[in-house]
């Protein structure tokens, strides 16, 4: 007893005292860290000398000197480097934004399928999830790819699946309304709708905290998101004229075209993608027990009530931190668009490099800009995780 | 006869029985899944009959390119005419065998540590000789076998190897990166994430370009490493990353009383992580570990876009070829069914293993 109080003070040496030994062993893991780092920094400083290669960024401000095939801005080969790299940014967020879209509703849907009573739906929904997980997503984009080129028919002789939309090996085409003042109208009506709706549903929450009444807010919401812009149409005259997609020459004009490409490309990544999502969406709404449905029935909420306020606050606490790495998973695979030719961020950073021959600031950029794209989604999605999250304490 | 006729068994309503039961069930419980069930047939008998008449019955299975451009059905002799080329790509042609056999081999072994009861010291053994047996099987020069460059080394063979070494040495990395991010020191711990995070938010495919045209210039002045280790280099970092988050998730499930348990006890760091924590963490992230491992194995044949000849490459070039250009279909739905077996198949291991280490769960059905 005696003995124990008085040792430890005195006779700890050094190399046994945790906290110590803990600085010890981080300022050696350091050293190597570093010293692994200079090392790599040395060796490309010796082989950028000996090779010749710029340093820099300097290339960004230098003309291009190639042609991208296709380009949500105007651009052209005397334009610079800068202005090619970001033409490549816009059609990642392009197919990554529409993909994004389609997946979630595709997956939704499917997800839904598989929980459905119906043995033979279920078991398709089953069927579609477990064959499109279990193929490299390369695959399939070659799949779609080839299938554009070699089954689809030249546009003399295009499939048209409905009136106005032609489906040939130059993409896919659809009609799309002619140009008209009113449109402009409708976009302005429809931004005015969405605040209008915004400001509603903070007035029906705040008289409902106050007084209890429930207003129908979404009744009324929809009725002002659609009813706003429909009305700006027909105040604008109503235009009904359509840019049909017609065939002049050995190709088509006017519509609305998506390019092989971009077609194979968002079909591969939302076919791929959605099957993920569908998993996702089937465990969220399988992890609200049926419990919840019968406690909500039994204090006579309805069942649009129940939906709304009982069963998706509790399903998406459980979808939505997986679904944003799927959301991710997309984003990234589209860089895979290299391999079938779609001037997405990657191949142009691709071409880039070999035609300037700088590497490393080639490979940089594209890792920063994925990082910026990953951080910014999951930095928007960890918000809204946030506000649906369960609160506790 | 009337006393004990109460207690007989009732049997089922009619309805609730055999083949019609069944489908009053499970097909047309009211209007809503009536409807649907005669939409989806309507859907398949739309889709399924075209379909299995061109893949099976006006198919053509082992026959010159040119009997395919006539006929009207599916061309799978593209895919026997040339199978040889495909799975071993530019592999020396009288040395094929070789790969053959050792691919054999690693199925074999596969199939045989696949039952939990050999998982024993003497298996580890087994498979560290089985894998030296490869190495010397792919790459010859001695016992009298003509040495072969890694350059020719394509096709299924290469995809398995930077699959399963791929997964091999990603998966130690990745433990050793969790416990780092669960780590009490900040430097490490600040690594880690660093690391993880970095990784993760960067496409696979910024790795492999990386490991083609960037790694080179790290090396020093007459140093070269090749381009399958170099893409193999990219793959291990890539999937450790994301093995480390789902340990790391594992590592977190386990309660703290475990820690203080192993604390008491006088265990140190190395021995808790080693004989407490890990053993119970490690099985928890079974699922979701077989889940990185299956995308690991498909991402492998993003190697086409650095050229590497992959059993996807080898199936591009082959149809590149202008004899059998025009027959992708036929071929890239074989490469699907190649990568849906190899995943399927460990996806359903998986389930297996989770049941049977599942306590109380042994005889129970998914």
């Amino acid at each position: 007893m005696i003995q124990s109080t008085s040792a430890p003070a005195a006779a700890t040496p050094f190399w046994n005292d945790p906290a110590k030994r803990a600085l010890a062993f981080q300022a050696a893991v350091l050293a190597v860290v570093l010293a692994v780092g200079y090392y790599l920094f040395a060796n490309v400083q010796a082989n950028l000398a000996r090779q010749n290669i710029a340093t820099g960024f300097g290339f960004l401000g230098r003309e291009s000197g190639f042609e991208i095939g296709e380009s949500p801005i105007a651009y052209s080969a005397a334009d610079t480097y800068a202005k090619a790299l970001l033409v490549g940014v816009l059609n990642t967020l392009r197919v990554s934004f529409l993909g994004i879209v389609l997946t979630v509703l595709l997956g939704t849907f499917v997800g839904i399928a598989r929980l459905s009573t119906n043995w033979l739906v279920s078991k398709l929904a089953g069927a579609y999830i477990e064959v499109l997980q279990d193929i490299p997503v390369l695959l399939q984009l070659f799949f779609w790819y080839a299938l554009f080129n070699e089954i689809l028919p030249s546009p003399r002789q295009a499939l048209s699946p409905l009136p106005g939309v032609f489906l040939c090996n130059r993409g896919l085409l659809l009609p799309i309304p002619a140009a008209h003042p009113a449109y402009r109208w409708m976009a302005a009506a429809f931004v005015a709708a969405c605040v209008g709706v915004w400001l509603l549903r903070r007035w029906a929450r705040k008289r409902q905290e106050a007084t209890g009444r429930i207003f129908p807010t979404f009744r009324v919401g929809l009725a002002l998101l659609l009813g706003l812009p429909a009305l700006a149409w027909w105040l604008g005259g109503a235009p009904t004229a359509m840019n049909v997609p017609h065939l002049k020459g050995f190709n088509f004009r006017g519509g609305l075209s998506l390019s092989p490409e971009f077609a194979a490309l968002l079909l591969g990544l939302v076919l791929y993608t959605s099957a993920f999502v569908a998993e996702i969406v089937r465990a969220g709404i399988q992890s609200v027990s049926h419990g919840q449905t019968e406690a909500a029935m039994s204090l006579g909420l309805t069942s649009g009530q129940t939906l709304n306020l009982v069963i998706l606050p509790q399903a998406l606490r459980v979808i939505v931190p997986p679904l944003t790495s799927q959301m991710l998973n997309l984003t990234k695979n589209s860089s895979l668009a290299v391999a079938i030719g779609f001037p997405d961020f990657v191949s142009v950073a691709n071409t880039t490099i070999n035609q300037t021959g700088q590497a490393i600031e080639g490979v940089a950029l594209i890792m920063a800009v994925y990082l910026m794209f990953s951080l910014s989604t999951s930095a928007f999605m960890n918000w809204y995780n946030k506000r649906i999250a369960l609160v506790e304490r | 006869m009337s006393a004990s006729s109460p207690s007989q068994p009732l049997r089922p309503p009619s309805t609730r029985l055999g083949v019609w039961g069944w489908m009053r069930v499970n097909l047309f419980n009211g209007w809503f899944n009536s409807l649907l069930t005669v939409v989806t047939v309507a859907g398949l008998g739309w889709v399924v009959p075209p379909f299995l008449r061109w893949a099976f019955w006006d198919a053509l299975w082992n026959t010159p390119a040119e009997a395919c451009r006539v006929g009207g059905g599916a061309c799978w002799s593209v895919i026997t005419k040339n199978l040889r080329f495909i799975i071993f790509g530019f592999y020396p042609h009288p040395e094929q065998w070789r790969p053959a056999v050792a691919m054999g081999l690693l199925v074999a072994l596969l199939w045989y540590s696949k039952d939990r009861r050999r998982w024993k010291r003497s298996l580890g053994w087994i498979w560290l000789v089985a894998l030296v047996v490869m190495g010397v099987l792919m790459r010859g020069g001695i016992l009298g076998l003509e040495p072969v460059e890694t350059s020719q080394w394509s096709g299924l063979p290469l995809t398995l190897l930077l699959s399963v070494f791929g997964m091999v040495a990603a998966y130690p990395l990745g433990v050793v990166l969790a416990l780092g991010r669960r780590s009490r020191l900040p430097a490490v711990k600040s690594l880690c994430v660093a690391y993880i995070e970095l990784i993760r938010g960067v496409p696979l495919i910024s790795l492999l370009f990386m490991s083609s045209v960037m790694f080179p210039l790290f090396l020093p002045e007459g140093v070269t490493v090749n381009k399958i280790l170099r893409a193999l280099v990219a793959i291990i970092l890539f999937t450790a990353a994301y093995i480390a988050e789902v340990v790391r998730g594992g590592l977190q499930a386990i309660p703290r009383g475990q820690y203080e348990a192993a604390e008491s006890l006088g265990l140190n760091y190395v021995q808790t992580m080693r004989l407490i924590i890990l053993p119970q963490a490690l099985k928890i992230v079974i699922p979701p570990t077989v889940g990185i491992l299956i995308s690991a194995f498909k991402d492998t044949s993003l190697v086409v876009i650095i050229a590497l000849y992959d059993v996807l490459n080898t199936t591009k070039s082959t149809l590149s070829n202008p004899q059998w250009m025009g027959f992708s279909t036929e071929a890239y739905l074989f490469l699907a069914l190649l990568y849906f077996l190899g995943c399927f198949s460990m996806s359903s291991y998986s389930r297996r293993l989770e049941r049977e280490l599942t306590p109380g769960t042994a005889g129970r059905t998914r």
